[in-house]
């Protein structure tokens, strides 16, 4: 009874923990990206003091927002704050991963997405709308890559439940299989898509027409927009902590003792800083796409998803 | 038997099998000439690996002469030939417009499975480590087909049937550690004198009809453009024969 209660305990402080440091990630990613194009960068903790801003000023609503209106930063916040409860991020093991799956996973992204999309036609903007229906767009291609990516997974690990799915990962130790080598691929374009980075959009641009995730949210303001905004850092923590839990979850705790979590909390935190670089690279190597390519770039997620899956049938359970 | 179970170097030939296999679907996705070269290197360069890895595992040591074989001719001096030849025709920056590009990747994933399918009888006969990649092998082959099949310029054709070969040659590697050594010899003696013979074609092909787009050759010169042809025919007629049909 007692383990039981610490263990809970350990799963809402790593809930805690995941969506205190996303900001951090943010900033880090912000900051390697200055230094990379030769900018002067701001301090790694800016998204807080964003967010504070943010959450002190006065909240400005449009005259024909609907309840609707308002009620969206929550759910959207709500979804990603459930969605980080079930990812393991320093330990494995723990009870909160029984709550959702990675289908459900999948579908509180889902969720958070189909609620901004109203919230933007909501007010009935022309951006609002223009930028719901690109995001519909991405998001109705990138979903089944993501899905195909995650079932693979679920595949070799006879498991759809992500910290057994990971502690199978860490217990088999190093396996060479080429099915995670494409869903590796696939997972990180899809994420790239989901989180509006570079190839298919720019979080940080300010010419509304080009615009896919931002041009939803341009109505929102105050205390409002610092949760939408929590919420979209959560999310690219959310994604990175995934790619690094199905694909290099060495160093991940499954004890519950205090020197497996800080080798646990480490661990993370170095692998975390070491993705936000690759992504730093991979943003500043590559221009926004046409919005016309984004189908054939997110056609070849969902192909190197799907070639995962098949390599995985074909070659590694088969004879 | 699970991946898990399998030593290291087996890991290994199954995880290049696989790199081939998508190298194979990044040729059908590539539109520009360079890099399908490249591409079509990098994936002799991965099957050389495989025959190399094969050759450590089965203890058959004139795979390494099939892998030298390989290297030589598939990473060397086929991409190079080919390099030289569209730097000649100028068309090294050329790219294709690819129809229905997410289709055809559809398409090459039906073909796996598909492949999948006919090597299922193969690999319950066989006893080798590596039977599970005969189906990857035969994919290849099909889906270098079906770059011919799609493409309309003669290099990627050309590609495409190089990559055929490659996957017969894969095929042979995993399904019985390789043909004979004199088969090889004389299959590789074949490929390099057909990629020369390619090279020659392609000259031809771009005096005879001005371009190397496959979908134009079905065309009658004459039909095509009547009366500016004619013209540049009268004044050249001392030099090349006279089309057929045209009074002489």
């Amino acid at each position: 009874m007692d383990s039981e209660l610490t263990a809970w305990a350990l799963a809402a402080a790593q809930a805690l923990l995941f969506i205190a440091a996303a900001p951090l990630l943010a900033g880090w990613v912000q900051r390697v990206k200055c230094h990379a194009q030769n900018r002067a960068a701001p301090a790694v903790w800016q998204p807080y003091r964003n967010l504070a801003k943010l959450l002190r000023k006065k909240m400005l609503l449009a005259e024909n927002a609907s309840w609707l209106f308002r009620a969206v930063p929550y759910i959207v916040f709500g979804a990603m704050l459930l969605a980080a409860a079930v990812v393991p991020l320093i330990a494995v093991n723990l009870p909160s991963a029984a709550i959702a799956d990675m289908i459900v996973l999948v579908a509180f992204f889902a969720l958070a997405r189909f609620f901004t999309a109203l919230a933007g036609l909501d007010i009935g903007t022309a951006f609002g709308g223009m930028g719901a229906s690109r995001e519909m767009m991405v998001s109705a291609l990138a979903e089944p890559a993501m899905l195909m990516a995650v079932f693979t997974l679920s595949m070799t690990a006879s498991t759809t439940n992500l910290s057994v799915a990971t502690g199978y990962v860490l217990q088999s130790g190093l396996v060479l299989r080429p099915s995670f080598l494409f869903a590796l691929l696939a997972l990180t374009m899809v994420a790239v898509a989901e989180t509006s980075r570079v190839p298919v959009d720019n979080p940080a641009t300010h010419l509304e027409l080009t615009m896919l995730h931002e041009a939803m949210i341009l109505e929102y303001g105050g205390r409002h927009l610092a949760l939408i905004e929590w919420a979209s850092q959560i999310k690219l923590m959310i994604y990175s902590v995934l790619i690094v839990d199905f694909f290099f979850p060495w160093g991940i705790a499954t004890g519950f003792s205090a020197a497996a979590l800080a080798v646990g909390a480490l661990a993370v935190a170095a692998k975390l800083m070491l993705l936000a670089v690759i992504l730093v690279v991979w943003e500043t190597v590559l221009a926004k796409m046409r919005l016309f390519r984004v189908p054939q770039f997110l056609g070849f997620a969902f192909m190197l998803s799907l070639l995962a899956m098949l390599t995985h049938v074909v070659l590694e359970t088969g004879g | 038997m699970g991946v898990a179970n399998l030593g290291l170097y087996n890991q290994a030939i199954i995880l290049f099998a696989a790199l081939a296999l998508f190298t194979s679907f990044i040729m059908l996705a590539q539109g520009r000439m360079m890099p399908l070269i490249f591409t079509f290197a990098w994936q002799g360069l991965l099957l050389a690996v495989v025959s190399v890895l094969v050759a450590i595992v089965s203890k058959h040591p004139e795979l390494y002469v099939s892998a030298a074989l390989t290297f030589t001719l598939k990473v060397v001096l086929i991409p190079w030939l080919l390099y030289r030849l569209s730097v000649q025709l100028n068309m090294q920056y050329d790219a294709e417009a690819i129809e229905h590009p997410t289709l055809l990747l559809l398409g090459g994933v039906a073909l796996v499975i598909f492949s999948y399918f006919v090597a299922q009888s193969i690999v319950h006969l066989s006893g080798l480590a590596t039977r599970n990649t005969i189906a990857v092998s035969i994919a290849i082959e099909l889906l270098g087909m079906l770059l011919m099949c799609v493409r309309k310029s003669a290099v990627a054709q050309v590609i495409g049937f190089m990559s055929m070969e490659s996957g017969i040659f894969f095929a042979a590697v995993v399904s019985t550690y390789g043909m004979p050594l004199v088969v090889e010899l004389g299959v590789a003696f074949d490929i390099l004198v057909a990629a020369i013979l390619f090279g020659v074609f392609f000259f031809h092909l771009r005096d005879s009809f001005g371009s190397l787009n496959v979908g134009q050759f079905n065309r009658l010169s004459e039909a095509n453009q009547p009366m500016p042809l004619r013209d540049a025919a009268g004044e050249h007629s001392s030099g090349g024969p006279h089309p057929p049909g045209e009074p002489s």
